[in-house]
């Protein structure tokens, strides 16, 4: 080990890391693009939240107070599309450039000028996004779905800067893939075969494959839009022989893969956390790699779940409504295979840790939700209602953003060379797991007492319980500023973090010391 | 660096990766046709190719009674009155009938529209056979005129029993913005 | 820790069992709707039960297993026997789950021999109903006055769930929805009935329902349509079928005498007060919605029309665009939405609202010339 080290210390010497701002303007190293890419999305997280702020407070009372409906729907639209495409996916690529590499014993991504691009034209997308609040007309106002013709004869100009920032931020996932893609089959270490990869590692390639696969379509999705908005082609106008329902057939063909893109680092992630703090091996590694593979491949064979009230036949509703069900074994599989990697084991409470269990909890009552929204007959009832708004939240924010959270309490030891406050971490944990209970637990009663989803205004029997959606909402929100302040806190100092700071720790990050040089594995570790 | 692995290899799986990138656009855009074709194979939305049907030679089973309803819409922002003459008829599987169809134009100008044909259920849209049609071409109309336009049609006797009622569905659309003033100029009411 | 996230779930857990008209999803009046309440509970009660036995071992292991009670970790990483059978146990359970879904979908599904065919048609932003086989149709707004919206006067009981003119069914007959939309997608829902379907431009669906209980049941637009995408509501009346009938021949009986007084109104100029007095109140049902009460509208999607050209300057162009509509806009034909009295006032008071003082004095007889010349 000390030899690998300094092997390191000496590489440092030849390459300096430019300071100021050329360093990260110019950095092809995968470390500071990670954390590019993380402080990004944390931004972007403080945006979008910001936004979810505006739609709670305009639903604390019924009646308009705030916003006009016009407005409302705007932030509705672009508070999605800055948590899917700015928030969690932009997280996800951050840790996989800090970690897939040192959980490989790669010196670095791939394809590291890539890299660079991937993450410096992502802002661009967004500044262009939220520009286009501030456009006469406003910005777009159709639902982060855009269905046609909503988003194409009915949509205000600032549809062709929405399509131009969604190229660009497919872009930058698809480039974001490709390299993670031809890292993990060309930078292995000696002996790191593909059954001995790390989970995080295993998840990442199957998302970045998806990615490979939808982000394309998406792309293909709103260039039709673009035209029919402005180039007089009716893909999806019925009035030229084109129907707004195969709009949702493309949509959701990228859609629903794409919520698993959003997902399946979770688990790589909560898979690497559950053993380390049960001091227990993973149980079932192979049959979670074949989970995660059977669940993607799935993914392709349910879009049309989110559209059976347009009006499909009888057996195309049960054929999407099987394979829907179908993918409750191999997630229930994945649950099934954490209990049985803390039964027996060691358990210790550490902020990770915490995060983690209240993921697994909490985005299996997601996953209750969704298999209760792949039942056709009653999925008539809850389409478009908080019902949904409930569920996806639970498998989002308690989900994907928790597993995010989990992540970086987990490595930022590793990344900052600091201890953080452990005192903080923890009131940030309870904090958002009490609130975010508040805030999306009722929304459940909601939707099936029937209000629908992207009203501005609603009748007096959901007042109450929006009143407590709201509380609990900006108490969510509140709460993250203790994560900003910790992160903060910890960047700038703190007790030193030894190389391996949790006990139970597994993997290749661990051996080298915090913070992780500059340049890590210039000479690759060997794999027993 | 020592461990950079060799270029090409990196090469080949990128080629590779933009390819499948580049097949996967392209497959968005197939999906249109695809979608076309999967419709008209399963009645799926009850959207259906609208080419002529084939002159009927199917034998009349008149052992069944099918209602045939018609519903005429026009869209929204466009003033034409658009009815058929019968609200539904009866028909038996097998047997051609005609429909005739009015369409008024009350405005001081040449227009031309697209009728957009929809059957429920769905399923019927496959048994549903249209010898000739006015939604097979654009209608043009002279100002302030009126025009009858035939539909004939016959139900495939292999409809399925569960089926009773079709209802077949046609909303106007505006097409006149897409036309040359030249073109809309030419326009001549028609004989009736 | 443990502890409080236990307590938390339990807390949780009777609110979902007990509360049936607040928090649950409604039983509603239909054997449909009663079937699909049966298969929400069925299916929530498995999940409960899964919950318990997941949640259980895992809370089992988080307060038996830990370290600070000094266990020392077992080593066992993978068991074929367990893993096959929490692969094939699920699978089994979700067989027993789609069995009663797919008996009920395919009775949802078929909307054969139906007695009263309603075409419904959603536009922005209010529903239109034509009953199949008669004259009758019209279109059903929301009734719920701009002031409780604005909070300015206390909100109504059924606050947003108002309609002017509900749509009428009889009771104990089947009755089939076509359910279509001129211009965005909508989604015509009663929660009551189960039926929730969308309404796709130049597409119809179908949806049906049996109601046996007379009534008024209310629903929501379910897709977003844009703006007022909250202020679009459903609401049903179940009448038993002789009042129907009657309900029915009042409704041809008045469409007659409206015909009839249209005419008596072409005769008849209003002053200008009382095309004010009327134009404002179609100006605030029809238009207020796109082009907002003071006339600015929303710059870049709706134009204003206070101080507009077309307002001050264009007076035919000013009719022909209210009773034609303006194609690819959201901007409708109002020429068989409005009588011509309705669109002479609503003309003239936007000619003379909000500092266009044209002076303009439109009369149905001019607007009868334009609609027939």
């Amino acid at each position: 080990m000390s030899t690998v080290v300094g092997e390191m210390d000496h590489h440092d010497h030849h390459h300096h890391a430019p300071s100021g701002i050329t360093r990260w303007l110019f950095t092809t190293n995968h470390k500071d693009i990670g954390s590019l890419y993380l402080w990004f999305s944390f931004i972007m997280f403080l945006v979008g939240g910001a936004m979810a702020m505006v739609i709670r407070a305009e639903l604390f009372q019924p009646g308009l107070q705030l916003v006009e409906p016009h407005f409302f729907n705007q932030m509705t639209t672009v508070h999605g599309l800055i948590m899917v495409f700015g928030a969690v996916m932009p997280a996800f690529t951050g840790l996989a450039n800090w970690m897939i590499p040192m959980m490989i014993g790669a010196p670095d991504m791939a394809l590291p000028r890539m890299n660079n691009w991937s993450f410096w034209i992502l802002p661009f997308a967004f500044a262009i996004l939220l520009a286009s609040l501030f456009m006469e007309g406003g910005g777009p106002a159709f639902g982060w779905t855009f269905y046609a013709p909503l988003s194409t004869t009915y949509s205000s100009d600032s549809t062709a800067l929405f399509v131009f920032s969604v190229h660009i931020m497919g872009i930058s996932s698809i480039m974001g893939a490709i390299n993670v893609i031809v890292t993990i089959m060309n930078m292995r270490a000696p002996g790191m075969t593909y059954m001995k990869m790390p989970l995080f590692v295993w998840t990442w390639f199957i998302t970045a494959f998806l990615l490979i696969a939808v982000m394309p379509v998406l792309a293909g999705a709103v260039t039709m839009v673009l035209t029919d908005k402005y180039f007089g082609t009716s893909f999806f106008d019925a009035a030229g022989g084109g129907d707004p329902v195969m709009f949702q057939h493309i949509f959701w063909f990228f859609g629903h893969p794409e919520v698993y893109i959003m997902i399946l680092p979770s688990f790589g992630i909560v898979s690497a956390i559950i053993p380390a703090f049960s001091r227990k091996q993973l149980f079932g590694y192979a049959s979670m790699v074949y989970a995660t593979a059977a669940i993607a491949g799935l993914s392709f064979l349910v879009w049309a779940h989110h559209m059976f009230t347009t009006g499909m036949p009888v057996f195309a509703e049960l054929f999407f409504m099987y394979c829907t069900m179908l993918i409750s074994v191999p997630t229930g599989v994945k649950v099934f295979n954490w209990v049985a990697t803390m039964w027996r084991g060691s358990i210790t409470f550490e902020p990770p840790m915490m995060f983690a269990l209240a993921f697994v909890i909490l985005f299996t009552i997601g996953g209750f939700s969704g298999l209760m929204l792949a039942i056709t007959p009653v999925d008539f009832q809850y389409h478009d209602t908080y019902f949904v708004v409930a569920h996806f939240h639970y498998v989002l924010v308690s989900g994907a953003i928790f597993s995010i959270m989990a992540a970086a309490y987990y490595w930022l030891p590793k990344w900052t060379g600091h201890m953080y406050d452990m005192g903080l971490a923890k009131l940030h944990f309870w904090a958002s797991l009490i609130s975010v209970n508040v805030l999306f637990f009722p929304m459940h009663f909601a939707g099936l007492a029937g209000m629908p989803r992207r009203i501005p205004d609603y009748s007096i029997q959901f007042a109450d319980i929006n009143q407590i959606v709201s509380i609990g909402g900006f108490a969510f929100g509140l709460s993250q500023l203790i994560f900003l302040w910790l992160v903060i806190k910890c960047v700038r100092g703190g007790e030193k973090a030894p190389a391996k700071p949790w006990e139970g720790a597994e993997g290749l990050e661990w051996t080298v010391p915090s913070p992780a040089p500059y340049h890590t594995f210039d000479t690759p570790p060997e794999v027993k | 660096m020592s461990t950079q692995p060799s270029k090409p290899d990196n090469l080949k799986i990128i080629r590779r990766l933009l390819l499948t990138v580049v097949c996967m656009f392209a497959f968005g855009f197939a999906l249109v046709p695809l979608y076309e074709v999967f419709c008209d194979l399963t009645g799926f939305n009850g959207r259906f190719t609208d080419g002529q049907a084939a002159a009927n030679t199917k034998a009349v089973d008149t052992s069944r009674t099918i209602n045939v309803q018609f519903v005429t819409r026009v869209n929204k922002g466009m003033p034409w009155g658009f009815e058929p003459e019968v609200r539904s008829v009866r028909v038996h599987p097998g047997e051609t009938k005609v429909v005739n169809f009015l369409a008024r134009n009350p405005t001081g100008g040449n227009m031309v529209a697209q009728a957009i044909p929809s059957v429920a259920p769905g399923e019927a849209s496959l048994y549903l056979n249209k010898v000739e049609c006015f939604c097979f071409n654009q209608q043009p109309l002279a100002a302030g005129t009126e025009t009858a336009m035939p539909m004939q049609f016959y139900l495939d006797p292999e409809i399925p029993e569960h089926i009773h009622t079709v209802t077949l569905s046609y909303t106007m659309y505006d097409m006149t913005q897409n036309m040359t003033p030249d073109a809309l100029a030419a326009i001549q009411p028609t004989a009736e | 820790m443990s502890i409080k996230l236990i307590s938390a779930l339990v807390a949780m857990a009777p609110v979902a069992a007990q509360a049936r008209s607040q928090l649950n999803l409604t039983q509603g009046v239909t054997d449909i709707s009663q079937r699909v309440y049966d298969l929400h509970m069925t299916i929530f009660y498995i999940c409960c039960v899964i919950g318990v036995v997941v949640f259980g071992a895992m809370f089992w292991s988080m307060i038996r297993h830990r370290k600070s009670k000094g266990r020392k970790p077992a080593t066992f990483h993978e068991n074929v026997k367990v893993e096959i059978a929490w692969t094939v146990i699920p699978f089994l359970i979700l067989i027993g789950m789609a069995i009663p879904a797919t008996s009920t979908l395919i009775a949802m599904e078929d909307t054969s021999e139906a007695e009263v065919t309603v075409l419904v048609t959603g536009s922005q932003w209010k529903w239109h109903y034509k009953y199949f086989d008669t004259d009758v149709e019209y279109f059903s707004l929301l009734a719920t006055p701009r002031q409780q919206i604005e909070n300015k006067l206390d909100k109504g009981e059924n606050y947003l769930l108002e309609v002017d003119r509900p749509l009428v069914i009889p009771t104990g007959k089947k009755v089939r929805f076509l359910i279509t939309s001129d211009d965005v997608i909508h989604s015509w829902w009663v929660p009551d009935f189960a039926v929730k379907k969308d309404a796709n431009p130049g597409m119809i669906n179908e949806a049906w329902t049996k109601v046996d209980e007379p009534g008024i049941y209310r629903g929501q637009c379910a897709e977003l349509c844009g703006k007022d995408h909250g202020f679009m509501p459903v609401v049903v009346i179940a009448k038993e079928p002789a009042e129907y009938d009657a309900w029915m021949a009042e409704q041809v009986a008045a469409k007659q005498r409206a015909e009839e007084e249209e005419q008596r109104l072409l005769a008849m100029s209003m002053d200008m007060d009382e095309a004010m007095e009327l134009g404002e109140r179609v100006y605030v049902g029809s238009c207020a919605a796109c082009h907002q009460a003071n006339g600015e509208g929303i710059p870049g999607v709706f134009p204003a029309l206070k101080g507009s050209d077309m307002a001050l300057n264009d007076m035919q162009g000013h009719i022909d665009i209210v009773v034609n509509g303006k194609t690819g806009t959201s901007m409708q034909a109002f020429g068989n939405q409005l009588t011509m009295q309705e669109i002479a006032a609503v003309v003239t008071y936007e000619r003379n609202a909000w500092g266009n003082d044209t002076g303009d004095l439109v009369q149905a007889a001019d607007i009868n010339a334009f609609m027939n010349e």
